[in-house]
């Protein structure tokens, strides 16, 4: 187990699960020291039991670091933190007498070659990161898979060497938001999985499972409650926590919709016994949010969270833990190496991500949202599930249907806005009936013929 | 190929090619632009996600596409964006290919005239900024194959 006197992530997370407590996190990162200190300091006083975030710019994410560099000297704002490009003691200066014990602080980056950024981290103090080999390089970059696992493979040997410091290092696999929509959840839960598996492989101890909501509460549930049963089954010897994502694809634009989305998100990951949430604001469909509106919605999500009570009602089961456990024996039998492996799965497509347009990825796997608003394969290519999930067929999706499913949860819950100011306006008082769904459930997406 | 007077569009339509900027990883843009020009009757070469500039030349110089289609969602499209359409226009034979951008270019939300103009200034015959939907997009696409875009 960690020393908790070091502020480990992991050992963070986990006291605050004990107490019942959900802890909220938000992305968050901008180029200058000062205001990044700002956002820092701003997070840790919200009220909510929150870890810092600083995520970084495009340009160091892609170890494009020449760029980054020009940009800070001729005052451009990055759309991030250039925690490469600026100098070991800037960031420690960002970091002093915030993060600690108390406040743990991660770097969020999508790096698909992170050494250099690992070792920036290592350099400020920091020791917790996320990403990993597949979740970090398929869909955020053109990298051979070839080189994005040998990257990452050093990256967690760099970090693992921190222990010898007293802190516990901690990875968080991303593979569980992978395209952050569209993805059904049988292989997101594999991949998160896999990838820890990965970081297990390269001395990680303590790691934490990623899931991004999706398109219906009572698949994401039980999509959940799989990755629970599987990190209990493939990561014994690990600690390790699940953390969810609210939604990360086309977000609500109303103010009520964007809320009501976020607050779903807190109470599936209370029900569902997640340790973390990565909040969303009302500005998300619009741009990169303030510190303000960051704040306001970890405290959202804090609130929501603290007045679900833990109370898993039958999701049913659907298949998606035998999905996800086919997917990951599939992976393991192709041999010891799990790098190697995840690379041949990708080969033969035996892990094949819908939509994503990476060339080591086969790209013949495709999903749609069904009309009860769940997340389905339409065609599963060579994927290792056949058994499970039955027939599908093989239609092409149109562009009016794909950004029809693209946008399903945004006029899901923007439409459920604008009813309630309706009904409002109409009825002098607002509805008491939360449900985000008006009872609505055209079919969204392009289906199957 | 003379583009001001318009091209000599094939049973394939368009030979375009579709891009995003080296900085940007976003996919789903490109994935729904890529049926969208698909559905017009066009040909897409679709480049993907982090094109580096000198991918982007190179695929150009190899496919001498009718139309180059930059989209970016991550806050960097105009900076990058400029830097790209001035490589592409130091080339001779891409000198005259229509290029269009769009998405959202800037990290502050929808920009202001300015940044468009410098954008248009450069080279690119439209700017698409995020919130503009679809159908301007369309129509320029269907302008240019029937050869009134410039």
């Amino acid at each position: 187990m960690s020393v908790p006197e070091t502020g480990s992530f992991g050992d963070f997370v986990a006291r605050a699960h004990r107490a019942g407590t959900l802890v909220v996190q938000p992305r968050m990162g901008v180029s200058g020291p000062a205001a990044m200190r700002t956002g820092l300091v701003a997070t840790r006083k919200a009220t909510a039991t929150a870890v810092g975030t600083i995520t970084l710019d495009s340009y160091t994410r892609m170890g494009d670091n020449v760029n980054a560099r020009a940009a800070l000297a001729a005052g451009i704002e990055l759309n991030g933190y250039p925690i490469v490009a600026h100098d070991p003691a800037v960031t420690r200066a960002v970091l002093d007498g915030v993060a600690g014990p108390e406040f743990p602080v991660q770097i969020r980056h999508g790096s698909p070659c992170p050494e250099p950024i690992v070792a920036a981290l290592i350099q400020a103090g920091l020791h917790a990161t996320e990403g990993g080999p597949v979740s970090y390089c398929l869909p955020y970059s053109r990298m051979p898979l070839e080189d994005s696992i040998p990257n990452w493979a050093r990256s967690c040997d760099l970090l693992a060497d921190v222990r010898a410091t007293g802190a516990e290092p901690h990875v968080e696999s991303f593979g569980g938001c992978m395209m952050g929509q569209l993805c059904p959840p049988g292989l997101l839960v594999a991949l998160s999985v896999l990838e820890c598996l990965f970081f297990r492989q390269h001395g990680i101890r303590s790691v934490s499972l990623s899931y991004a909501q999706q398109t219906n509460p009572d698949q994401d549930t039980e999509a959940l409650l799989a990755l629970r049963r599987l990190a209990t089954q493939w990561l014994p010897d690990l600690d390790w926590h699940i953390v969810v994502y609210t939604y990360m694809g086309v977000y609500p634009r109303t103010p009520a919709g964007a809320t009501g989305l976020l607050e779903e998100a807190a109470r599936l990951a209370v029900r569902a016994g997640a340790a973390r949430l990565i909040v969303k604001t009302v500005a998300e469909g619009y741009r990169i949010p303030t510190f303000a509106e960051n704040v306001a919605a970890l405290e959202t999500a804090a609130l929501a969270a603290d007045s679900c009570l833990t109370i898993v009602g039958d999701p049913g089961d659907t298949g998606i833990h035998a999905e996800a456990s086919a997917l990951i024996e599939a992976v393991l039998d192709l041999g010891p190496d799990l790098g190697a492996a995840l690379a041949t799965a990708f080969r033969r497509g035996y892990l094949d991500v819908p939509y994503c347009l990476h060339p080591d990825n086969a790209g013949r796997a495709r999903s749609y949202v069904d009309s009860a608003g769940r997340l389905q394969w339409s065609s599963i290519g060579s994927l290792p599930i056949r058994g499970v999930v039955g027939p599908t067929s093989s239609a092409r999706p149109t562009a009016a249907g794909l950004l029809a499913a693209l946008s399903y949860v945004e006029r899901r819950f923007d439409n459920a806005s604008l009813e309630q100011e309706y009904q409002a306006d109409s009825v002098g008082s607002a509805p008491d009936d939360r449900d985000p769904d008006p009872g609505d459930r055209s079919p969204a997406a392009s289906r199957p013929a | 190929m003379n583009h001001a007077e318009g091209l000599e569009v094939s049973a394939d339509g368009l030979s375009v090619v579709l891009t995003s900027v080296s900085s940007d990883s976003h996919t789903w843009n490109l994935v729904v632009l890529q049926l969208v020009l698909e559905e017009l009757g066009h040909q897409v070469h679709n480049l993907g996600a982090c094109v580096p500039d000198e991918l982007m030349i190179s695929e150009c110089l190899r496919l001498r596409p009718d139309l180059i289609v930059v989209s970016s969602v991550n806050g960097h499209g105009f900076h990058d964006g400029l830097r790209l359409i001035r490589q592409v226009r130091s080339r001779a034979e891409l000198a005259g290919t229509p290029m269009v951008i769009g998405g959202k270019l800037g990290i502050a939300g929808p920009g202001c005239d300015r940044s468009r103009a410098q954008l248009t200034a450069a080279g690119y015959g439209a700017v698409f900024e995020d919130g503009t939907g679809l159908t301007a997009f369309q129509s320029y696409v269907g302008r240019l194959a029937i050869g009134q875009a410039s």
